[in-house]
């Protein structure tokens, strides 16, 4: 099987086996064995629900440090527009820009300002669009990803037009290896993120072969830095500042913010995963074809709910609603030409490119009339199990462990009932089905207790 | 030497007006069709003909059963309702014909389109119906039949 890059790393020294991440992960994706929480690679969809939960900081988003700067000749800074929403209202993006300069790189890039060249593009898009609907938009790599495992049906339905900050690094690279003289991987393209998730677009794209960034730095790593950076920075001219700012772009720090500055009439913005896998249950059924476009991210209020910003999310989003509501006041629009986007559209500026292929959770059984036999005693297994999720085996819950086991990735006996020691028919029958299993081998209550065979 | 046929089957009880649970039939076919691993696209027809089926139960049925069977060659929905029937079966199948109430069309179903919906996407379609009873449906795709 391929291996899945994650940009979460379980740190088993600091693991006490406690099971909260196994219970609030979204996808199933956390096994605890010999009481150490372990990853299921191909589950994982890099989320993140499962960081915040753990009582002893053993899981740690990674991101990189401000020493790969060091790595390059010329680097640039590409921060997410949810940087904008961290700070006091009096401070505007062209301030922060001017910050992230005198904090060690050489440059520094507004990317709202693609993001409106995007906005655009997608709008281009939906126009001519004739396939299955709704479009999805794939800025989000959780929902990217969420796709690819467990909506592989929708996957046509994913926007095939690049995400902005991978736009912009391409002709950052581009423009700056011309003016400088330098090669292309001289140039060092940083996107600020405001979650840990968008290094996995980064090392691993999820339809391409590389990304056009070199990494990601946390917003809540550089915030005390770029905070006493930008105390030296001119205020500037407010309504000067105004005008610079692309009110399409920073629509993309939040949910709804594209929807609502290209005034599309039938779009549906949606934020966090639980209403995600609702509203993706409900274009599985057919049931949202009246929908042109969904704009879906996995943290709440979208990026600037991610779980490395530092003001608390819903003061960010009012702070990106104000700005926008301002700019809306002052019929203030600083968008990129429209002709001109149109132009760069035909010549396949905006496409992705690569296909994003599904990636399916493996069937019970590769043979169908065995994956029949072992859904059944799943089902049968499930029944005989005390159904109160109490997590000891090691699987989040019951259902997931009787999956587990007809998988082959528990036994019986890993569950702390015994549920099957008095039912000799479906001892015999799993033992009849499935090959080779190897035990969750985590039970706390039994770890004394030798193997038995 | 043939076994006996390997079938999964699957029963579930609709109650007509349940709206807040209406699509549960649907999605958990659905994740046991994915568990098997049947392809992704006779996943989807799949899913939505049982959706507009369970859809049909709750509009305009007191009461319902859907059974869900699975052979390795065949996937086979019957439903069976307790409910006002169909006047004209050939009426109710063309596109956009409905007597959902006012009521059902603000809340957006009704349009019309769930039977023929059925029909386009399963590979075997059959309907009965006694009015003033209820209704009869035979939904079966098959596995090993090319992509329509």
């Amino acid at each position: 099987m391929d291996q899945y890059y994650h940009s979460i790393y379980f740190d088993s020294e600091k693991c006490l086996g406690r099971r909260k991440c196994m219970r609030v992960c979204p996808t199933q994706a956390i096994r605890v064995r010999n009481n150490k929480a372990q990853m299921l690679e191909e589950r994982c969809i890099d989320c993140g629900e499962c960081i915040a939960t753990c009582p002893n900081g053993a899981i740690i988003p990674l991101t990189d440090p401000f020493g790969e700067l060091t790595k390059f000749r010329h680097t640039v800074a590409i921060p997410s527009p949810a940087l904008y929403a961290q700070f006091g209202r009096e401070i505007l993006p062209s301030k922060i820009i001017s910050g992230l300069k005198r904090l060690g790189f050489d440059d520094a890039v507004d990317l709202a300002y693609t993001c409106g060249k995007v906005s655009f593009a997608i709008q281009e898009y939906i126009r001519q669009y004739e396939g299955p609907k709704p479009l999805i938009i794939n800025t989000c790599p959780t929902v990217v990803r969420l796709i690819q495992v467990k909506y592989p049906n929708l996957i046509d339905q994913v926007l095939p037009i690049d995400i902005p900050r991978e736009i912009a690094g391409r002709e950052i690279k581009k423009k700056k290896s011309k003016q400088y003289g330098l090669e292309e991987k001289e140039i060092g393209t940083f996107y600020i993120t405001p979650c840990p998730v968008k290094m996995i677009s980064i090392k691993q794209p999820a339809e391409k072969g590389r990304s056009h960034l070199d990494g990601a730095i946390s917003i809540s790593d550089m915030y005390g830095p770029l905070l006493s950076a930008m105390e030296s920075v001119d205020k500037g001219d407010y309504r000067q500042s105004l005008e610079s700012i692309c009110i399409l772009g920073i629509g993309w720090a939040l949910t709804g913010g594209i929807c609502r500055t290209l005034k599309l009439k039938n779009s549906l913005a949606v934020s966090g995963l639980s209403e995600i896998l609702q509203v993706f249950n409900d274009i599985e059924r057919g049931k949202l074809k009246d929908i042109d476009f969904i704009e879906a991210y996995s943290c709440p209020q979208g990026c600037v709910g991610g779980s490395l910003t530092v003001e608390n999310l819903y003061i960010s989003y009012n702070k990106i609603l104000k700005l926008i509501e301002t700019l809306e006041y002052e019929k203030i629009k600083a968008c990129p030409d429209i002709r001109e986007v149109r132009d760069l559209y035909r010549k396949n500026y905006f496409f992705i490119e690569g296909k994003l292929n599904p990636r399916p959770l493996n069937p019970l059984d590769k043979n169908l009339n065995q994956a029949i036999k072992k859904r059944k005693l799943k089902q049968k297994v499930y029944k005989a199990l005390p159904q109160i999720d109490c997590g000891a085996c090691g699987s989040p819950n019951c259902f997931t462990f009787a999956e587990d086991l007809v998988r082959g990735k528990a036994i019986p006996s890993d569950c702390i009932f015994d549920f099957a020691s008095n039912d000799e028919n479906l001892s015999q029958e799993i033992s009849q089905l499935v090959d080779n299993p190897v035990p969750l081998n985590s039970n706390p209550l039994k770890k004394n207790k030798p193997n038995k065979d | 030497m043939k076994n006996k046929e390997n079938v999964l089957s699957q029963h579930y009880e609709i109650n007509g007006g349940d709206f807040s649970n209406a699509g549960n039939i649907s999605t958990q076919i659905k994740e046991t069709l994915k568990e098997l691993g049947i392809r992704s696209s006779l996943i989807r027809r799949a899913a939505i003909a049982a959706y507009e089926a369970e859809m049909n139960v709750v509009m305009y049925a007191h009461q319902g059963q859907f059974q869900f069977s699975l052979t390795p060659s065949t996937i086979h929905f019957t439903v069976k309702d307790l409910g006002i029937g169909i006047e004209d079966i050939e009426l109710a199948m063309q596109e956009g014909y409905s007597t959902a109430t006012e009521e059902l069309r603000e809340m957006g179903f009704g349009a019309g389109m769930g039977l023929p919906n059925i029909k386009r996407n399963s590979d075997q379609f059959q309907i009965s119906s006694t009015p003033g009873k209820g209704t009869f449906l035979d939904i079966f795709f098959y596995l090993n039949q090319r992509e329509k």
